[in-house]
């Protein structure tokens, strides 16, 4: 195990998160600022409790969700496709480290970097609503996994990216409106039958429920069932990785 | 089959990589290159050379055929191999934003080794980069880029050094301090394998040279050697007075008449026993041509390359 190379690459993709400190860590907490002030306190005020729990903290989860979501697809994405794109991926390609090691060092600085998002967030929040969290360690769990498991996807986008347009477009048209119609800003049983049905195929409203759950213990769709989501699509990106360095897909011609 | 052995830094066996397009950039290359020497590569464009260095690496995958590093094979020691090879690559591919300093640490930690920053220090100052160790990549010229790649492939004391066309596009000042730097490495006991495209490069540096043509190594000799065996001599003659065409008597010499009519031309093997310049001498006097000077030339290195590769 060369820890050495993952450690030069964690503190590599490091350094740039602390290069470009403005749009990676000062955006995405404005934004999300606005979305507090917005809904939660404008809107929110003129909306009745969902579930017992005030409109304002309701959102909490979903929107530390959206930021998890699509910081750690971009991050994780640009970090692997800009080598790709200036060519200086011939170092890694040459260097005597397994793509284990490689996916550690990357996906581990993509996820870390969300991870510090979603704290910043959480913690802005307070200044905003009331907030409970019933169950920690689940609520860190969610987290966690969430951070590593779309980081991979980001790692599996940069990957297949051949232009910056492909890298923008996944989190632009698929992670946003998922997650925004994935139950961030409204419980889903608010919704016409039919529609509460072609929710449960979009994968985020297990996300969002169960790290909602792990706030206030209330959920759109059982915990356990959540939890297994997460690591199904967990594990099919691991395999996707797996067979991207297996058949050196985009990497090695 | 070439047979691996103690003193080769690198054997190459039967390798073949034909790529997804179903473009055949190496036919069945077998190459042994030793320990300690400093060995050019030679080639037109497209002919494999990048190819057969990237598969070394481990950067491009090999269709067929196997590689030894140091008696360790690229595929199942890859970790082994690699961290004996440095590579500086035909681009300048760098990181823009990183300092040269935070650029060269990086490289020796992904090739496994611990910090050591008087080492690092020392590459630095050899090639000339320690004044910029603080300063942006992005802000170097493209001479500095390129031994900055350098000092990166140094980074991690590899044993083995590829130079992918180490001086292409760099001014001949530049050009000579890269080669006093490959003569440093050498005498360090580093392999150097480069491939270029200027022969004189190749004259000037390497111990052995190999020419690569559509994917096949079409020669590999010593270079003195080389220079030897397929070195022409050739004597050129300046005439007193033009000459229609070359008289019959004299045509068992193959000569060659230049367009203003006024200078003949003797290609002859210097090696041989018998030049014939005598008996060519004797034969222009006694067809009544005079001339006034005359000079000979040693074809060089690139004579005979080109030679070689319309051969083909």
């Amino acid at each position: 195990m060369n820890l050495r190379a993952v450690k030069a690459i964690y503190r590599f993709e490091m350094a740039r998160t602390a290069r470009t400190l403005m749009q990676s860590i000062v955006s995405p907490v404005i934004s999300t600022s606005l979305y507090f002030v917005v809904f939660g306190s404008a809107i929110g005020s003129r909306i009745t409790e969902i579930e017992g729990v005030s409109y304002g903290a309701f959102i909490v989860p979903g929107l530390i969700m959206l930021t998890l979501l699509t910081q750690s697809v971009m991050n994780a994405s640009f970090g692997i496709y800009f080598p790709r794109f200036v060519g200086t991926i011939y170092e890694l390609l040459s260097a005597p480290i397994s793509f284990f090691e490689i996916v550690l060092g990357y996906v581990g600085a993509a996820a870390t970097k969300s991870i510090i998002l979603g704290v910043i967030i959480l913690a802005t929040a307070g200044f905003f609503v009331p907030l409970e969290i019933q169950h920690p360690v689940w609520m860190v769990t969610f987290l966690i996994l969430t951070a590593v498991t779309f980081s991979l996807l980001g790692f599996i986008i940069g990957i297949w990216a051949d232009g910056f347009e492909k890298l923008q477009i996944i989190p632009l048209l698929i992670i946003t409106p998922l997650t925004f119609l994935g139950g961030s800003f409204y419980a889903i049983n608010v919704l016409p039958p039919v529609w509460q049905t072609i929710s449960l195929f979009n994968p985020v409203v297990y996300l969002v429920s169960g790290f909602r759950w792990s706030f206030y213990g209330v959920s759109d769709v059982p915990i356990g069932i959540s939890i297994t989501a997460t690591m199904a699509f967990l594990a099919i990106c691991l395999v996707v990785i797996w067979w991207i360095f297996r058949t050196g897909y985009r990497l090695k011609n | 089959m070439t047979q691996p052995s103690t003193s080769s830094a690198i054997t190459v066996s039967g390798l073949t990589k034909t790529y997804a397009t179903g473009f055949e950039a190496l036919k069945k290359v077998d190459l042994d290159i030793r320990r300690g020497e400093i060995f050019a590569l030679l080639g037109p464009n497209g002919a494999g050379k990048t190819t057969l260095i990237s598969i070394v690496c481990g950067i491009v995958r090999p269709s067929t055929g196997t590689v030894l590093v140091e008696g360790h094979d690229i595929g199942r020691d890859y970790r082994v191999t690699r961290s004996l090879i440095g590579l500086v690559p035909q681009e300048l591919t760098t990181d823009a934003f990183e300092t040269v300093w935070a650029t060269v640490s990086f490289s020796r930690g992904l090739f496994n080794k611990p910090a050591d920053p008087a080492y690092v220090e020392k590459v630095l100052r050899d090639l000339s980069l320690w004044d910029k160790k603080d300063n942006k990549i992005m802000t170097l010229s493209g001479g500095m880029k390129r031994r900055v790649l350098i000092a990166k492939a140094l980074a991690h004391e590899p044993r083995i050094l590829f130079l992918d066309e180490p001086t292409a596009g760099v001014d001949v000042e530049l050009r000579k301090d890269m080669w006093a730097i490959v003569r440093t490495l050498r005498e360090s006991g580093v392999t150097i394998i480069l491939t270029t495209h200027y022969i004189e490069e190749a004259e000037e540096m390497a111990d052995r040279i190999g020419v690569m043509s559509k994917g096949e190594i079409i020669l590999v000799e010593e270079k003195a050697e080389l220079m030897r065996k397929l070195g022409k001599k050739q004597l050129t003659l300046q005439l007193r007075e033009p000459l229609a065409a070359v008289p019959p008597a004299l045509a068992a010499y193959n000569l060659a008449l230049a367009d203003d009519r006024l200078h003949l031309t003797y290609s002859y093997d210097s090696k041989a026993d018998r030049t014939g310049i005598t008996r060519l001498i004797d034969g222009l006097a006694e067809s009544g041509i005079a001339f006034k000077d005359l000079s000979t030339t040693q074809s060089s290195l690139e004579d005979i390359f080109v030679d070689l590769v319309h051969r083909q």
